[in-house]
């Protein structure tokens, strides 16, 4: 393994870790406050038990998802020195920003966490909202960073140096809106099928647990309706790709000749050597009209850009195809959530089905598959470049001899926190609430 | 002033409070480790309530010495890691491990075996992490990074494999454990608690002054043109004075039991330390080669990020007013039960 691929596997271990944490620390807050708002609405005890478990299990996944968060912020120089100090000026203000956000996330995590009994309820509910607040606010600074690296704007370029910098213009490029929505989005649909699987789950053993209903109707109303709103904002980015990098969206369906009226691929392999993607099934004009808005547009073919400014297409069209099943798959279980729910005579009834439950249990896990692919396809998708036709990953990365070395460390450091993480957390759920605990003694516990 | 300057200050104040606040909880894990005797187990118990709500708060000013390094002055913040790519990947290590291996000893079966394991995790990377911070910063004060014509050509190893840089780190090291003893002393009502942290204090007081000694010796070979601003320059005897009233002060209080004084005099003193390293290596960012202005971002980037920082300051600091006083006011607390 050369020291370019190893330090791209370690930035690319780093961002697959840490991206499971902070889409838990988008969505998690939203759905504690919610159950806590609850409970203060209607004074059942249940609701309070349930925003106090999700807290428990929250607090082990936040602290992974500080720590792996400064571990990244770090690797940007560590690994890519010379992206950083090519654009740390230009694109370094969101960071400013997002280190404010989670300055707020963690000064009311830590009230939301240890103030149960130090805040009146009120306050402890706003020091929740607070954390859903800024948590979202990180994640949208970031991407928006994110988002420049592929639609680089606020500057121009004289003799190999960025000049007339214009950090505001650079935050507000085309990428940021349909970038940051959609990962936002995913955030909330993600978290919300994974603790919807969870309480699934415990349903199935367990069918008439209130908890677990109340905790499963949350966990559905935010992960449902994120779910079915993200083809849209998933139409909305690919319309933005299409436009600011169009080897990018060939690559993403497979298309290696230009083509009049092309159509969308689901599914195939992408041949790259003999330049056709094989076995797929083509709905005639779908990719041009999804990207253009037009069924004869001409979509320009991976065949008729530069030989050296190609992403690895296989992975990338893969990659894709596999986010938008689970994306469609996530949106169809939500339709069939909502019509149960319209359709029950008595609203206690709309979740006791053995089927539905599977189908919650089976899903469970498709939200973040989707986010993982879905980076994969925009991070891979932007290769060879670092700044998307500006700087090379290769021109990027550390003079640094070795880095395998740190790769290996990391990878087997995030390997023994995911162990220790999932399992505490399965200790966690296995622990099945039948009434209010005494609460009391768990705050202790956990101080 | 101009305005590169003033963002390096600001870069320097939220270094301080890192290390006033962040740093604290460094030592509480320091403690963890020396927790003996009879009391061992309400020692251990005292430090975990007092670092629980706040630590990942307190976290956070690393991050922002990070981001508005790399925001206002990416050229510096590129050769800083790249040369001191193997101590920053050590503090990381040690970084993830001490915020995780704290969280989980929270969360893990209260057994004794277990959470021994997790404490002993838990207090090395405690140790380790602010030597290693201390490694950097003297590394960076050293002027062994030497940058020609934009390369780094003074390799990964030298600038920190030195004496004086660990000498730094473990002179931080005692630092953050000293003013983690005093805050200690605070965060109880028990006296027998009050006294073991007391102690402790007066015993990392002493450490504190030793490698004082040993840094300001060192520095004459390992960091020079630092010595000599320290040294040398009209403002620093008067710094030195006042560092040392207040180290004195902070031992004298301790001594005689004055808490509150010597909680106002260790971070006092630790400020001004802070402070003297960075007036004495003003106008130079990384020694010797890149100066505050030499590596600033564009004066727009400069200009709107300290518009950045004064609304972040003025939305962030009552927030964390408000988290101290619910944690850290001694009447609301139920923490020795």
């Amino acid at each position: 393994m050369d020291d370019l691929l190893a330090a791209r596997s370690q930035m690319a271990m780093s961002l697959a870790f840490h991206i499971i944490f902070a889409a838990i620390g988008i969505a998690m807050p939203f759905l504690m406050i919610i159950a806590e708002w609850r409970w203060l609405r209607t004074k059942d005890e249940i609701y309070l038990t349930l925003a106090k478990r999700w807290a428990k299990g929250a607090a082990i996944l936040f602290a992974v998802g500080a720590v792996s968060g400064t571990v990244l912020s770090f690797e940007l120089g560590l690994l890519w020195p010379n992206f950083m100090g090519y654009a740390g000026s230009i694109i370094g203000m969101p960071f400013s920003l997002e280190g404010f956000a989670f300055f707020t996330e963690a000064i009311f995590l830590g009230i939301y966490l240890y103030g149960w009994k130090r805040v009146p309820p009120r306050a402890h509910l706003f020091a929740g909202a607070m954390v859903a607040l800024s948590g979202a606010l990180s994640g949208i600074f970031v991407v928006i960073a994110n988002a420049w690296m592929n639609a680089p704007t606020g500057f121009r370029i004289v003799d190999g140096k960025p000049v007339d910098i214009d950090p505001i213009a650079a935050m507000m490029n085309p990428a940021a809106f349909p970038q940051t929505l959609h990962m936002t989005l995913a955030a909330y649909a993600a978290t919300g099928f994974v603790v919807a699987g969870i309480h699934a789950f415990m349903l199935l053993r367990d069918p008439h647990n209130r908890f677990h209903k109340a905790a499963l109707a949350i966990a559905l109303v935010v992960g449902g309706t994120t779910a079915i709103l993200q083809p849209l904002s998933g139409d909305l980015l690919a319309k933005s790709v299409a436009k600011t990098q169009p080897v990018k969206l060939a690559a993403f369906e497979g298309q290696f000749q230009t083509e009049q009226g092309a159509p969308l691929r689901i599914g195939g392999i992408p041949d790259e050597t003999a330049g056709v993607t094989r076995y797929a099934i083509e709905v005639p004009y779908g990719l041009s009209y999804l990207a253009y808005g037009d069924p004869s547009a001409t979509v320009k073919g991976l065949n008729d850009f530069r030989r050296g400014e190609l992403p690895p297409v296989a992975v990338v069209h893969v990659a894709f195809q596999v986010m938008v099943a689970c994306g469609v798959a996530m949106m169809f279980i939500a339709l069939w959530s909502a019509w149960r729910y319209v359709r029950a005579r008595r609203k206690e009834t709309w979740l006791e089905s053995k089927w539905f439950l599977r189908a919650l249990v089976a899903g469970g896990s498709l939200g973040f598959v989707a986010i993982e692919t879905g980076w994969v396809v925009t991070e891979v998708g932007r290769q060879p470049w670092i700044i998307h036709g500006v700087m090379r990953t290769s021109e990027a990365v550390t003079p640094m001899p070795g880095l395998i070395i740190p790769f290996i460390t990391f990878t087997l450091l995030y390997i023994f926190l995911a162990v220790i993480t999932v399992w505490l957390l399965l200790r966690q759920v296995a622990a099945s609430p039948q009434a209010p605990e005494p609460i009391a003694k768990e705050a202790r516990l956990a101080a | 002033m101009r305005l590169e300057t003033i963002i390096a200050g600001v870069m320097v104040a939220s270094l301080v409070l890192y290390a006033l606040l962040g740093g604290a909880d460094y030592g509480g894990g320091v403690w963890d480790l020396f927790a003996f005797g009879k009391r061992a187990r309400e020692q251990r118990v005292l430090i975990a309530e007092a670092i629980g709500p706040v630590w990942e708060a307190n976290h956070v000013w690393l991050i922002l010495v990070i981001v508005i390094l790399f925001t206002a002055f990416p050229p510096a913040f590129a050769t800083i890691a790249t040369a001191l790519h193997i101590p920053i990947t050590l503090l990381l290590i040690g970084i993830v491990l001490r915020g995780t291996s704290f969280t989980f000893r929270s969360h893990d079966v209260q057994r004794d075996d277990v959470q021994r394991r997790w404490s002993l995790v838990f207090s090395i990377a405690s140790i380790i992490t602010p030597v290693l911070l201390g490694i950097i910063l003297g590394a960076i004060a050293s002027g062994t990074i030497r940058v020609e014509n934009g390369v780094l050509s003074t390799g990964f190893f030298r600038s920190w494999l030195a004496p004086f840089p660990f000498a730094v780190g473990f002179f931080a090291l005692a630092l953050f454990a000293f003013l983690a003893a005093v805050y200690l002393t605070l965060e109880t009502q028990v006296r027998e608690l009050q006294e073991d942290f007391r102690a402790r204090g007066l015993v990392a007081g002493v450490a504190v002054g030793l490698l004082a000694l040993i840094v300001f010796v060192l520095a004459e070979k390992g960091a020079p043109t630092v010595r000599a601003g320290i040294s040398r320059t009209w403002w620093a005897l008067g710094l030195h004075i006042f560092t040392a009233v207040f180290a004195t002060g902070a031992f004298y209080a301790l001594w005689t039991k004055k808490y509150r004084l010597a909680r106002v005099c260790a971070a006092s003193q630790v400020t001004l330390i802070l402070l003297g390293w960075a007036f004495a290596q003003f106008p130079n960012l990384v020694e010797p080669d890149i100066t505050i202005t030499s590596a600033a971002a564009p004066p727009i980037t400069l200009e709107l990020l300290l518009i950045a920082l004064v609304l972040g300051a003025v939305l962030l600091f009552p927030s964390y007013y408000y988290l101290f006083r619910i944690f850290k006011t001694p009447q609301s607390g139920t923490r020795t039960q």
